[in-house]
């Protein structure tokens, strides 16, 4: 290592070292470290201030309407612009019920993607395939609406229901006439537009499971299709979840398209027939003609009750998928 | 116990099901690009990329403004997002082990996740009524605010994909911390790192409402920055809303160009990060 | 050889760049509106017209709703708005009364139905309109439909209601004339751009209730007189306060007009409503739409630029209405616009002379 004898003895004769340099090199930090360092953590700290500037400029704008509605405007659901009466209750169910109906069509969908990615699928179509349901996550939300206007409504309400119906028509979540526009059709194109990410996530999770597990299963006796469901999905269950709920959380805040195809009413039914409304729906239908200013805060203060709804998914989903890949990234590709 | 064919059957259905559902999952894709091309590839002419919006009733009018528009509000959304977002990246990758890198990455996560709108409504208050106009500025920030949480988290994921031993070599031939991340790992991960921000940049693209209350829209053709522009995503929802069916062939041709423009980007980043791994 | 070149390019270059710069030496001037989407398509044509006919003025109108353009109107984010709805005195209250409300055009708002079979123009009245939208006539074969529709067959079919979503001015005219002609519409919903609807399907925009109305068999919407031309779709006759049944044209939305506009003194601010107007030959749901201005404005060259581009508009700008179906200004409401024009000051002076006849 270090020549000491060099240093002790004749500190301004005895020739540095390039070995002593590079210790030196690895203990101290240079300057250009310190400033990049810097940097760095400058840049990096602009995320979290946009975020606290976001959630200050929603609280304060919709404090008017929190003064004035309290708790009922989670409760109550009469939204009268005229009047001055906002109550949130539709919105709020609206934009949960059309994203359960969007998981439900949608994580099966996506989980057998996934399996057929990762464990059925000839490896020459395993690319292809991946990339095309990828490219879903790519397609404008606008282009999904004016898909849902012209395309999905007319095909649901002229040729699938009428189908359905004598079967379905006495289930009380399929009850009504069913006019087109309505909760389950946003669902459905939630569940199109969700299906890439979960399916993405799901994707490398199962890739992330242990060829020795596979393997252990099917060497105790189990055919393909058993050692995939009774091993690898429960194996990478967590990660799963995290991809479901991750999914969830792109469903709450989608607009454009949701908010072409819902109906537009506030209104709590129970049929999925029924026209609805969603918190991003209506902001997007409302925002720029909102006159009067209570009508402005309590549309400001839906905002921030949907901001919360997505952060708490969302911290959900992370927690659970980084139990699985450990902090990264995982599925942010798909993003 | 069930019989071993039973269980193979079984199998083979389940098999059958999940063909099926890529079949149906693959679907949507094809049935709308489909649509698009239907309804728009016969309003695409030379004149729609070249002229601007004409009065109603006269012909030849097209869709320039909007798509230099879009043009021009992504690059200044890439100029505001790109570098804060690969920072950031690199921060949390090689710094963020920390409770400062936790907070930055929860908070891009959660970012990411944000309805577009609010982000509209944000930037209208703090980019727009200040300065007492719309502007292809505030439009090009809007954006950068959706851009730099997907880049940042992306960037991250490919910074820690360079092996550790890359790190260390360089560091063991006397490079200083800073010049081994910008040359050594910055530089073996930057292909990825361009994917990722390809992909970001396709989503942004595509955007509509961060840009209804910041850019505003214009009719006319401008490349001033401090002014409304008009936008592609913006021009196919007005013009789709609009009464005449002149406008709505416009829409669909618009559709067609957006849709194709942001399958291109991400058919190009998918193939460099795919190439990429192969040689990796 | 090359340096040679390579001079003689760059100045060859920078003489270009002189020229040009000459020749755009007169500098373009850029005005900002947004406001309601029920004038735009002729609004888009008079900035389009007007820049072919003034190559160096670029006004730059945007269709984001009738409230939104008031709210950028008081917030000084456009130059000018513009409103198919009044502002009210609380809002010209915000913005210290700096405003005129300038006339535009003249449209008509129809109820639009798609019903399997018939092919006949229905008739309505206010009271059925209201009935029909509170949710209290619900079948097509309804006795009050069928009173007023004998020679047709309606059949027992449920009544699909389409109404607005987003805010609209449409809204507004539409909801202001059953205000008028149902006093429980007027105590239970009462008139806005946005209002709490008792029954129905929310449509994005006039092609949104266009497209539920085309869609949905036995439906019924409100739309503006163009959209349902455009799109094809039945709409009816209603009932005006003279007792006739009258198709909205452009005649009957003009004479709509004129009754007010006979009583129409000089200080009027114009916020008139001309729903169930008086007279035979008028369609009861029609509106006037107004161009926001300011009364005082700060900047000179701006100010001239945009009063100008108005008195163009109200004169000139009219020959397109037809095209476009929208029904022109009456002769009374444009002498009066002209004098009001005239009266819009820059630091107390006038912007526009005394003797202004438009460019």
């Amino acid at each position: 290592m270090t020549d000491l004898s060099a240093t002790v003895l004749e500190p301004e004769l005895a020739p540095r070292s390039t070995a002593e340099e590079r210790w030196r090199a690895l203990r101290t930090v240079s300057r250009g470290d310190v400033v990049f360092r810097a940097l760095l953590t400058v840049l990096a700290l602009f995320l979290p201030l946009l975020l606290l500037l976001i959630a200050v400029e929603l609280v304060s704008q919709a404090m008017p309407a929190v003064h004035k509605f309290g708790l009922s405007f989670l409760t109550t659901s009469v939204w009268d612009p005229v009047r001055g009466e906002f109550g949130a209750l539709p919105l709020i169910f609206g934009t949960l019920y059309s994203s359960l109906v969007a998981l439900v069509i949608a994580v099966p969908l996506a989980l057998a993607c996934a399996v057929f990615l990762t464990e059925f699928a000839p490896k020459w179509l395993r690319t292809p395939v991946a990339t095309m349901i990828e490219l879903l996550a790519a397609v404008p939300s606008v282009i999904y609406g004016l898909w849902g206007i012209f395309v999905l409504i007319p095909l649901l309400r002229d040729h699938i229901w009428p189908v359905l119906r004598p079967v379905l028509g006495h289930v009380p979540i399929f009850s009504g006439v069913f006019y087109g526009p309505s909760v389950l059709a946003a669902g459905v194109i939630l569940a199109v537009m969700i299906v890439p990410y979960i399916a993405a996530v799901s994707r490398e999770v199962l890739l992330a499971v242990p060829s020795s597990q596979r393997e252990a299963g099917l060497a105790l006796g189990a055919t393909r299709w058993e050692t995939v469901w009774g091993v690898v999905l429960p194996y990478g269950r967590t990660g799963i979840i995290g991809a479901v709920i991750l999914g969830l959380g792109r469903a709450l805040g989608e607009t454009m398209a949701v908010q072409m195809v819902i109906g537009n009413r506030h209104e709590v039914a129970a049929s999925l027939l029924q026209p609805g409304y969603t918190i991003a729906a209506a902001i997007a239908s409302e925002f720029s003609e909102a006159v009067s200013d209570m009508h402005l805060s309590a549309l400001f203060l839906v905002g921030a009750v949907l901001f919360v709804i997505t952060v708490i998914v969302n911290a959900l989903a992370r927690l659970l998928v980084w139990q699985v890949a450990r902090g990264s990234a995982v599925g942010s590709t798909a993003i | 116990m069930r019989g071993r064919l039973f269980r193979r059957m079984f199998g083979s259905a389940m098999t059958g099901l999940t063909y099926a559902a890529a079949v149906l999952a693959i679907l949507p894709l094809a049935v709308i690009f489909a649509m698009l091309l239907v309804k728009g590839a016969g309003s695409i002419n030379w004149d729609f990329f070249v002229k601007s919006a004409v009065p109603f009733g006269e012909s030849g009018g097209g869709f320039a403004h909007a798509i230099v528009g879009t043009l021009i509000m992504v690059s200044l959304a890439c100029a505001f997002g790109l570098p804060i977002g690969v920072g950031t990246g690199v921060f949390l990758a090689e710094f963020g082990g920390g409770r400062l890198g936790f907070t930055v990455r929860f908070v891009a996560d959660v970012l990411n996740g944000v309805p577009s709108i609010v982000i509209s409504i944000f930037a209208w208050t703090w980019l727009v009524k200040p300065t007492g106009h719309f502007s292809a500025l505030a439009g090009g920030a809007a954006l950068a605010m959706i851009l730099v949480p997907i880049v940042a988290r992306t960037t991250e994921e490919m910074v820690r994909l360079v092996p550790n031993s890359l790190r260390e070599a360089a560091l063991a031939l006397g490079y200083q911390r800073w010049r081994a991340t910008l040359q050594v790992v910055v530089r073996t991960a930057l292909s990825g790192i361009v994917t990722g921000c390809l992909v970001a940049i396709a989503r942004v693209a595509g955007e509509t409402a961060p840009l209804l209350f910041t850019a505003l829209g214009n009719e006319f053709f401008s490349t001033r920055l401090n002014g409304p522009m008009a936008a592609l995503p913006l021009q196919v929802w007005r013009y789709a809303l609009g009464p005449y069916d002149e406008w709505h062939r416009e829409a669909w041709a618009g559709a067609l160009v957006l849709i194709t423009l942001v399958l291109a980007l991400s058919l190009i980043a998918r193939a460099v990060v795919r190439a990429k791994r192969q040689h990796a | 050889m090359l340096k040679q070149t390579l001079k003689s390019a760059l100045l060859a270059a920078a003489g270009a760049g002189l020229l040009a710069s000459a020749a755009a030496a007169q500098e373009t001037m850029r005005l900002n509106g947004a406001g309601a989407t029920f004038p735009q398509p002729i609004y888009q044509k008079w900035v389009l017209e007007y820049h072919n006919l003034h190559q160096n003025i670029e006004i730059n109108y945007q269709g984001i709703g009738s409230g939104g353009g008031i709210r950028q109107f008081t917030d000084h984010t456009v130059d000018f708005g513009a409103s198919d709805g009044p502002m009210t005195d609380a809002q010209i209250q915000a913005v210290n009364g700096n405003v005129y409300h300038m006339p535009t055009v003249l449209g008509a708002v129809v109820p639009t139905y798609n019903i399997p079979g018939v092919t006949a123009q229905l008739k309505f009245t206010g009271d059925v309109l209201a009935g029909i939208w509170l949710g209290q006539i619900t079948k097509w074969n309804d006795s009050r439909l069928t009173e007023l529709n004998p020679g047709v067959s309606l059949p027992d079919q449920d009544i699909v209601v389409a109404h607005r979503s987003d805010g609209s001015g449409t809204t507004y005219i539409w909801t202001d004339y059953l205000s008028k002609v149902s006093a429980d519409w007027a105590q239970r919903v009462g008139k806005g751009t946005s209002v709490n609807w008792p029954v129905g399907l929310g449509g994005q925009g006039n092609p949104g209730v266009a497209n539920i109305v085309k869609q949905t068999p036995g439906a019924i919407g409100y739309v503006e007189l163009i959209y349902a031309i455009q799109n094809q779709i039945g709409y009816g006759l209603v009932r005006n306060k003279a007792g006739r049944y009258i198709q909205a044209s452009l005649e009957t939305t003009t004479n709509a007009a004129a009754g007010a506009v006979a009583h129409l003194d000089a200080n009027t601010d114009f916020r008139i409503s001309i729903t169930d107007a008086d007279g035979n030959d008028v369609y009861p749901i029609s509106s006037f739409t107004w161009l926001l201005v300011p009364k005082e404005m700060t900047d000179m060259a701006k100010a001239r630029a945009l009063l100008e581009f108005v008195w163009w508009a109200v004169h000139d700008g009219e020959q397109y209405c037809k095209d476009l179906a929208y029904a022109p200004l009456p002769r009374r409401v444009v002498q009066l616009e002209e004098e009001r024009l005239k009266s819009v000051t820059v630091d107390g002076q006038a912007v526009l002379p005394r003797n202004y006849r438009g460019r």
